[in-house]
């Protein structure tokens, strides 16, 4: 009862405080993911060279021809990193759908039937979630053998857990509210009121994770591309490295413009995925 | 002014709240004056959305602000709250005036000793040692009528029952001798037995020691035996005040006769439709220019709608109304008349004497969890051997107290919870409880229309989800159907497009009856379908469901805690205690000659809508609340509260529900003595 007007507005303003941080942060990564798409987009037409020809000597360093000069076979680094947006965002937007897809599945089936078949899905869940991540993949992309498909569901396969995770919560509340008591009572059998009660609202929470799987899903790919297992054709910024890291451009002058583009770009990529997913759960959070 | 009494505790004068928002202002409260004298109990009366909580928290000084702002004047003891700094309000509050919510669990501390709680006032205000303010809080709490008060202060709420901790509460608000108590929908969230208790208990604190209470509701009933005088709120805006037996007997204010007619009681006859108040309360909105209730008064007329009424004495006695025409209002019979009830549903097929569903011997029990490695710790028995029968075209009325299993068994008849033994069958066929197309006939309306309604969906599509589910008609005729249906329960077709929260809550009701239809059920159980609506647009579902049976001759099962409704609407009646059925009989003969003990003092507890109606006196007042479900007293389960109970029987034999008279069975051994 001695709740005082200044405790409450003293709330109201860290509150917005950290809305507005919060929707600061989600424009930074709205601005990252949309320069980044455009460039993917449009990359024919930004990139001055063809990256897959020899446009000039190899090893050249920066100039006004060349802005992040040339490889070690003469392509121009700068229109490799452009078309490399393509293969990276590709791989890390399609096996976040493919993770969101089994994700969902698993979260909605093992929340709606929490007792025993949903705690042995979600005992899957963490068995997953505890596996040496790395390990893991490099084994799986090893055997499968290198082309970007299989990069894709290497990395689709092993990072629907966390997705599953958050939707199997929603899934949890949902599934005892009175509109979904109302269609059982109605006589709806489970697939009727799955897809028409429960997976619609969860859709916005997907989203949050399906941003966020994205994000984990380039970091992978680099990774991958650098140890060489990535699609040897199509080249990303992960091989770019894998290529630097050959030629030891690691140990040279280098590094400036053929380590360094690479690695921030990803970094880039990552963060600004991360950045959207974050303020999008801030907006879309099922607690408030 | 006149209002103000000459030796008042407290003076309210043109109090408004607003509340500014970006874009329009929301005017909660609208020039609003009354005054209380010590020792009197002032009752105001109001839906929600009437501004009477906002009026309230705003003497209290607990409206925040901004967003609020408060003019007016309020004056406690002669000393002017409104502009009151922080920190000089915090003196009164709790020493001069205190303030009772209606949910006790949010408003207790969870993490923190009853007695505790109750001890920081006076060691605020009065500056009391720890122990000594302990040793007054266990007499405080003794004296709310806690059983054992000394081990209760140890307690934390949770560990309370609801009645418990709404005494607990009243407890810390006398802790320090308040002069004013303001009590908010104290009893609303509490059972009828319980309610009259704590009713009964205000009433006594408040001859002991002087003490004014507000007492805010939207019950008339509860407040007609101790309200000295009633407002009635609407719209923000005092329409009526006066004394209690004036607002009762001769109101003279549309918006209060129409609330006094639309209840249903006890002491009235049932073989009529509900008057009604038509359409929705009004929504708090910009600044009124004429009286609130102009949309929805039969009396309506020239001027009403831009004419703010001010209060007006009407012959003396302190009796006010804000009506433009209150002098030509005759009796509430003529505003809101009773039209008789609709025909018993005879049509077609249905033979009323036909048993549609037959419960037998049906238990349900929940296992109950413990301890922290949630070992299995026995059961809840929320139903424990339940025998029912449901007629065609008749309704069945299920009453009890929170926690005597009526929910249980109405979701065991749409087979939302699974039987753990005994039988269900519709038509001489067993339900089978998966879900699936069986299930079209038996049919749910839920308590509150909008969470049992997918938020996602427009209504249109909300009503047609039986009919696709059960594919009852062709795509392309659903939507003719729906409107049909909309027709049917007065909505207007063309709201189809609209979401449920964009309805009022009566509306939203409607919807959920349309949806129950669309299926072309035989039987709807209806869990307690009214009690979350506003008083006034109860009566206009109670009515619409009469209607649509009368119609269709479908079977409803009308789950209530409310004796009065259920009085109204049903054929028969079975009455639950701790999961079994204590008595069940017609309507008028339960009704009138109770015979189970447990059905008298319900019926005792209902408080009926007319001041100085039945001493105090003359009532059988349960004593205690419902014993745990998961471990029921032995013999008869009603023994531990039973003013009647007879030693060594009832505590160790069970009786049994057995016919007392043609149709009429108890369950009791002093109705049914057991042939030993």
């Amino acid at each position: 009862m001695t709740v005082t007007g200044h405790r409450q507005r003293a709330t109201t303003r860290t509150a917005l405080r950290s809305s507005r941080l919060s929707s600061l942060l989600g424009l930074t990564g709205v601005v990252i993911v949309g320069a980044l798409v455009s460039a993917a987009v449009l990359a024919p037409w930004l990139a001055p060279y063809d990256p897959t020809e020899r446009v000039a000597r190899p090893f050249l360093s920066p100039s006004w021809d060349h802005l992040l000069g040339t490889n070690d076979i003469g392509q121009d680094l700068l229109s490799e990193m452009i078309f490399g947006a393509r293969v990276s965002l590709t791989v890390g937007i399609v096996a976040a759908a493919v993770a969101l897809l089994i994700g969902t599945a698993v979260g909605v089936v093992a929340g709606y039937y929490p007792r025993r078949l949903g705690s042995v899905m979600m005992r899957g869940v963490d068995m997953i979630l505890v596996l040496p991540f790395l390990p893991l993949l490099i084994v799986l992309a090893a055997y499968l053998g290198r082309s970007l498909l299989n990069t894709i569901l290497v990395i689709g396969v092993l990072i629907w857990a966390e997705p599953a995770r958050v939707i199997r919560s929603q899934v949890l509340s949902l599934r005892s509210r009175e509109h979904v008591l109302a269609a059982r009572s109605m006589g709806a059998p489970d697939r009727w009121t799955i897809l028409r009660h429960i997976v619609p609202r969860t859709a916005l929470l997907a989203t949050g994770s399906f941003v966020r799987a994205v994000s984990n899903a380039i970091l992978l790919e680099a990774a991958l591309s650098f140890l060489g297992l990535g699609d040897p054709i199509q080249k990303s910024w992960g091989s770019t490295l894998f290529w630097a890291q050959e030629r030891l451009a690691f140990l040279t002058p280098a590094w400036k413009w053929w380590v360094l583009p690479p690695g921030l770009l990803i970094m880039m990529a990552s963060l600004g995925f991360a950045l959207v997913a974050f303020s999008l759960e801030e907006r879309i959070d099922p607690r408030l | 002014m006149v209002l103000v009494a000459a030796n008042s505790l407290l003076e309210v004068e043109h109090l408004s709240v607003r509340f500014d928002r970006p874009g329009a202002g929301i005017h909660a409260v609208n020039d609003v004056s009354f005054d209380i004298a010590p020792g009197e109990t002032l009752a105001v009366v109001g839906e929600s959305g009437s501004g009477k909580s906002v009026s309230m928290l705003s003497i209290m000084g607990l409206v925040p602000s901004p967003p609020a702002r408060v003019s007016g004047s309020i004056r406690l003891q002669g000393q002017e709250l409104v502009g009151l700094s922080a920190r000089r309000l915090n003196r009164l509050r709790g020493r001069d005036m205190a303030m009772v919510f209606q949910e006790p669990m949010s408003s207790l501390n969870p993490v923190h000793r009853v007695g505790d709680q109750i001890g920081e006032s006076l060691r605020i205000h009065r500056g009391l040692a720890r122990a000594e303010a302990r040793r007054r809080a266990v007499a405080l709490l003794d004296r709310v009528g806690i059983p054992s008060a000394a081990d209760r202060a140890g307690s934390y709420p949770h560990e309370l029952s609801g009645g418990m901790r709404q005494r607990a509460m009243i407890a810390m608000a006398l802790a320090c001798d308040p002069n004013l108590l303001i009590a908010d929908e104290p009893t609303t969230a509490l059972d009828v037995t319980v309610q009259a208790q704590i009713v009964d208990l205000i009433g006594e604190l408040q001859d002991e020691r002087r003490l004014a209470v507000i007492w805010v509701t939207h019950d008339l009933g509860v407040v007609a035996e101790i309200a000295d005088r009633v407002a009635v709120m609407y719209g923000g805006r005092l329409l009526e005040t006066g004394p209690a037996r004036r607002i009762y007997r001769s109101s003279r204010h549309p918006y209060t006769l129409g609330l006094l007619q639309s209840i249903p009681r006890l002491d009235r006859p049932t073989a009529t439709r509900l008057p009604e108040i038509p359409e929705a309360p009004m929504r708090m909105a910009g600044a009124l220019r004429g009286c609130p209730f102009d949309s929805r008064c039969p009396m309506a007329a020239e001027g009403c709608a831009d004419t703010l009424p001010e209060l007006e004495p009407v012959e003396g006695g302190g009796h006010r109304s804000a009506c433009l025409h209150h002098r030509k209002i005759d009796s509430a019979e003529v505003l809101f008349p009773e039209t008789p009830a609709a025909a018993e549903p005879r049509s077609a097929t249905a033979d009323p004497s036909q048993v549609l569903v037959s419960v037998r011997a049906l238990k349900v029990h929940f296992p109950a969890t413990g301890g922290l490695a949630r070992r299995r710790a026995g059961a809840v028995r929320a139903l424990d051997g339940v025998d029912l029968d449901i007629e065609r075209g008749r309704t069945l009325g299920l009453v009890g107290e929170s926690g005597c299993g009526k929910t249980t068994l109405g979701r065991a008849l749409v087979a939302l919870v699974r039987p753990t033994e005994g039988a269900i069958d519709i038509k001489g066929r067993l339900i089978n409880h998966r879900s699936g197309p069986h299930q079209r006939v038996v049919q749910m309306i839920f308590q509150d229309p909008l969470s049992a309604m997918n938020p996602g969906m427009r209504a249109r599509d909300v009503i047609a989800e039986p009919i696709r589910l059960h594919r009852m008609a062709p795509p392309d005729a659903i939507r003719e159907r729906v409107v049909r249906l909309m027709e049917q329960v007065g909505l207007p077709p063309e709201s189809g497009d609209r979401y449920p929260h964009e309805f009022s809550g009566g509306q939203r009701q409607r919807i959920a009856v349309a949806r129950a239809l669309a299926a072309e059920p035989e039987v709807v159980v209806c869990d307690e379908p009214v009690s979350a609506l506003d008083v006034s647009v109860q009566a206009q579902v109670v009515n619409l469901l009469a209607d649509v049976q009368a119609a269709t001759g479908m079977a409803i099962v009308f789950i209530s805690h409310d004796l009065a409704v259920v009085r109204h609407i049903s054929h028969r009646v079975a009455v639950m205690y701790m999961g079994e059925i204590v008595e069940q009989g017609d309507r008028d003969r339960l009704y009138e000659d109770p015979l189970h003990p447990y059905t008298k003092a319900l019926l005792a507890a209902v408080p009926v809508p007319e001041p100085e109606g039945a001493g105090p006196g003359d009532r059988t007042r349960l004593a205690g609340e419902l014993p745990s479900p998961a471990d029921p007293p032995s013999g008869c389960r009603f023994h531990t509260r039973c003013p009647v109970a007879v030693k060594g029987l009832c505590s160790t034999t069970k009786p049994r529900l057995s016919e007392a008279s043609p149709g009429r069975w108890v369950s009791c051994h002093l109705v049914n003595p057991p042939c030993t």
